[in-house]
């Protein structure tokens, strides 16, 4: 795969995260049952990060969950290599919870269809909300997104590549093409 | 990430004698992942959604039958139970008829346990669906090994320079061979201990150490696994009574305190008290016997998983 294009750099890639995290609690009018749920494996950074930037605005600690998708996805058995399976966990009951979804890209819809199968089995929430930092379009599933980092026209043969700190070591939004 | 492999090579799991350590490592870590479903309010993913699996039980066995049942259904597999008594196997049918016949109804996977060494390998090399080992007579019982290893690695922290000392039947025991495969892979050190009339000769071939006393295989273990006396497979007397063996090889507390601190004692079940092991250390802090029954269906769960994806093409 080569780069086409550097679409965010750290510094606005900060700032769309930070503008995401204003923009659920202004929605929500506040914080009071919202559970920021972070989808692997790059929501989960980008989850942790929302919730430290409404700590510092509102000065609440809203709970985090980590949620895996892999036993949900509809082409488990046409993939090869397996993905790697790994825990999902909620620090609270989701129990008539707000929940916000977060995803780094959201393209095709699957992976959130898979989600929201995964979120109920652990419960009913009050509400799910879906924040994602990129919508690249090409949806196949009737699902949006109720915050949008940045919305970026792509073509089915371009790839996306969200690189964070955490995982990646650097802070950038990556336009490759196949 | 611990392991390296993304997938298993094989369509089947016949022994963990054909597998890498790297795959070993990834159905470890894979299995990790299985075990929060257990304990979430509602035990049940839909990832094998529409795969049928046949459990093919050609010889008695309860614990490990109920835990691959749990774990199909945990990953929301069709299950269909066979077993020997009550089938067509009673009215003289071959395995290799059984076999096509339940073929014939596209299972995607079959479990088998039968009391011939190789029958889930001819199964395999037959049919297209995946064939999974729960124990062919004394040659390989692959899950309890990786269960094993399982608890090993979540008491221990690792697998590697861990010191295990398994003491029992060595000789009629399937479990003790996939162990032995699996902890030399992983460079653990295995000591075996038994009369000298159920140890088979020339194992140390394997890459293990022999002793003939407990207190000997005890010293210095981190890990004290305890083999049932099969009364079952005992042809002749290999040793004079119960109460002897007892006396000579069963595990108590007071011997116990020979192993290292913080030792585990494993036992794959079921237990025979007062033979093999007594009830105050099978029921005392050192025991994770239950957590070995808890672990099998995690890890059965994740080689369900493995099995049911894409294969990597063998090269």
């Amino acid at each position: 795969m080569k780069m086409k294009k550097r679409l965010l750099d750290g510094a606005r890639l900060a700032r769309t995260i930070r503008r995401l995290a204003i923009e659920i609690v202004e929605r929500n009018k506040g914080t009071e049952n919202l559970v920021i749920t972070g989808i692997r494996s790059r929501g989960v950074p980008i989850a942790e990060r929302i919730v430290k930037h409404i700590q510092e605005a509102e000065g609440v600690e809203v709970p985090l969950g980590i949620l895996d998708i892999t036993l949900y996805r509809d082409d488990l058995t046409t993939v090869a290599p397996q993905p790697l399976v790994k825990p999902s966990h909620f620090p609270c009951a989701i129990e008539n919870k707000t929940v916000i979804l977060i995803d780094d890209v959201l393209y095709t819809g699957r992976t959130v269809r898979a989600a929201l199968d995964a979120l109920i089995d652990y419960g009913r929430p009050r509400a799910i909300q879906l924040a994602a930092l990129i919508d690249r379009g090409h949806r196949e599933l009737p699902i949006h997104a109720d915050f949008t980092g940045q919305v970026i026209p792509t073509d089915r043969s371009e790839v996306i590549k969200v690189k964070l700190q955490e995982t990646d070591g650097e802070d950038e939004v990556l336009l490759m093409e196949k | 990430m611990r392991s390296q492999a993304t997938a298993l090579r094989s369509k089947d799991l016949l022994g963990i004698e054909q597998l890498t350590p790297e795959e070993i490592s990834l159905i470890l870590d894979t299995a990790e992942g299985f075990r929060e479903v257990s304990e979430r309010p509602i035990k049940k993913v839909p990832t094998l959604r529409g795969q049928l699996v046949i459990n093919l039980f050609m010889e008695a066995s309860t614990r490990t039958r109920v835990s691959f049942e749990i774990a199909e259904k945990r990953l929301s597999a069709d299950t269909l139970n066979f077993s020997a008594s009550g089938s067509s196997v009673e009215k003289g049918e071959t395995l290799i008829d059984t076999a096509e016949n339940l073929m014939a109804m596209q299972p995607d996977m079959i479990v088998i346990r039968h009391k011939h060494p190789g029958s889930p390998k001819m199964l395999a090399d037959l049919l297209p669906a995946s064939i999974i080992n729960a124990g062919d007579g004394a040659h390989e019982h692959p899950t309890q090994a990786l269960l094993d290893a399982f608890t090993i690695r979540e008491r221990l922290g690792r697998l590697s320079g861990v010191n295990v000392s398994i003491i029992g039947d060595i000789a009629h025991s399937r479990v003790v061979r996939s162990n032995i495969h699996l902890l030399t892979k992983m460079k653990a050190n295995v000591t075996l201990a038994s009369p000298p009339t159920l140890m088979p000769a020339e194992i140390e071939k394997m890459g293990v150490r022999v002793v003939h006393s407990l207190d000997e295989a005890l010293e210095g273990a981190d890990v004290v696994m305890m083999l049932r006396i099969q009364l079952e497979r005992q042809s002749k007397m290999t040793f004079p009574s119960l109460r002897e063996y007892f006396n000579t090889f069963g595990l108590t507390p007071e011997r116990l305190r020979r192993a290292n601190g913080g030792a585990i004692v494993m036992h794959p079940g079921p237990m025979n008290r007062g033979v093999e092991i007594s009830s105050d250390v099978a029921d005392g802090p050192c025991s994770v016997i239950l957590d070995q029954v808890t672990n099998g269906v995690a890890v059965r769960m994740a080689v369900l998983y493995l099995l049911a994806g894409g294969h990597l093409q063998e090269s």
